[in-house]
């Protein structure tokens, strides 16, 4: 029971883009193709989850026990992009079509506010590892919804006749607002 | 002239939220009130100005390889000084903009100016560099931040100027996003004709 809540409220209720505003760079940036930004969510699922295990294991086990957890930003940087090109050399590796399909967004990941927030968040919300990882993969769900929602949106918005200064940016943003509008209905859920 | 130019190009011409759109994290999600704007700003100039020093003194002795490595090693050591500092002098800011200060470290802007700018400037263009960049950053979060304060609470800087409710959305999550994308019309509009 306590997974599904965990599930429900970090995917509907506070979704990390539309609510917390974390990772909002890939957002805009790739969410232009549905297929991009599918590639894009798997990625940021991969990686958010094994950061989050493994910075969790660095603050319960290296940081606490010595006393030092004010290096937190620090340490989980260094951890989080030392690790995203051991996830690229590995999946090289081990298996080259997975590479091929997530290959060019890993790069991208290491500057993605949304993986070192939620590895802050895991550990300043006292979870325990288990529940710790469910919120991990809880939240890149969320931001793979969010985010192919969008770019299905965006789709359809190219055909769209817009005012030439409202063109790009802007009316993504808009159409970003409209559609948190639309997942504040999930508040009060959990 | 150069160096007016290096301070200036930040503040308007190359404003980062603006105009190059990096930094969206920290804009979209601190900018509540405009106080909560002008201290993420504030915060993130202090970050900015002193990496941008430190990397380009340090440019010649760091090896090309591990230079991004080192970059945010420096960036992420003045992140943990602004946090412990904030915590301590401004409690109750630091408890507004939570998670958004160690994520400093991840925002491109800084990344963006040690990589791009002060790994091959002098010390003095350096600088400039960084508080120009930082400085329009605080702008446009302030004005960003006004703005939502001014529609969603019916206040400014914390002054309150009318009774009753004002419209609450936006101070929440979508007020946001509409009104950044309003304002890069507009000022993308502004560009065009000026």
């Amino acid at each position: 029971m306590e997974y599904i809540l965990i599930l429900i409220s970090a995917i509907f209720v506070s979704n990390i883009v539309l609510s917390q505003f974390l990772g909002i760079c890939p957002f805009l940036g790739v969410s232009g193709k549905v297929s991009t930004s599918i590639g894009m969510g798997a990625a940021v699922l991969f990686v958010m989850t094994i950061a989050t295990i493994v910075t969790w294991l660095i603050q319960h086990y290296i940081l606490i026990p010595f006393g030092i957890t004010f290096l937190q930003t620090i340490f989980f940087i260094l951890v989080i992009a030392a690790l995203v090109q051991m996830v690229e050399l590995i999946l090289k590796k081990v298996s080259p079509p997975l590479y091929q399909a997530l290959g060019i967004f890993l790069p991208l990941i290491t500057t993605n506010c949304a993986v070192l927030g939620i590895a802050i968040q895991t550990v300043a919300k006292d979870f325990a590892l288990l529940p710790g990882v469910v919120f991990a993969i809880a939240n890149a769900i969320g931001f793979s919804l969010a985010m192919i929602i969008f770019a299905g949106i965006r789709e359809h918005l190219v055909l769209m006749k817009v005012p030439s200064g409202m063109k790009g940016v802007p009316i993504a943003l808009v159409t970003a607002g409209i559609l948190a509008m639309a997942f504040m209905g999930f508040s009060g859920l959990v | 002239m150069n160096q007016v130019a290096n301070f200036t190009k930040g503040l308007l011409k190359e404003n980062p939220v603006f105009v190059l759109l990096l930094g969206m994290c920290p804009t979209l999600g601190v900018t509540s009130t405009a106080v909560n704007g002008l201290g993420m700003g504030l915060a993130t100039t202090f970050v900015l100005v002193c990496s941008n020093i430190v990397v380009s003194l340090v440019k010649n002795q760091i090896p090309d390889k591990v230079r991004i490595p080192s970059f945010i090693v420096i960036i992420a050591s003045f992140v943990t000084i602004v946090e412990l500092s904030m915590q301590a002098f401004v409690p109750a800011l630091f408890e507004s903009l939570g998670l958004f200060i160690p994520l400093i470290v991840v925002n491109c802007i800084v990344l963006g100016r040690a990589e791009g700018f002060a790994s091959k400037n002098n010390v003095f263009s350096s600088t400039l560099d960084g508080l120009g960049m930082g400085l329009g950053f605080a702008l446009a979060l302030t004005i960003l931040g006004s703005v939502r304060e001014i529609l969603g609470n019916g206040s400014f800087f914390g002054m309150r100027f009318m009774e009753g409710d004002a419209i609450l959305i936006f101070v929440l999550a979508p007020g946001a996003f509409i009104v950044l994308g309003y304002l890069i019309a507009l000022i993308n509009k502004l560009r065009k004709t000026a």
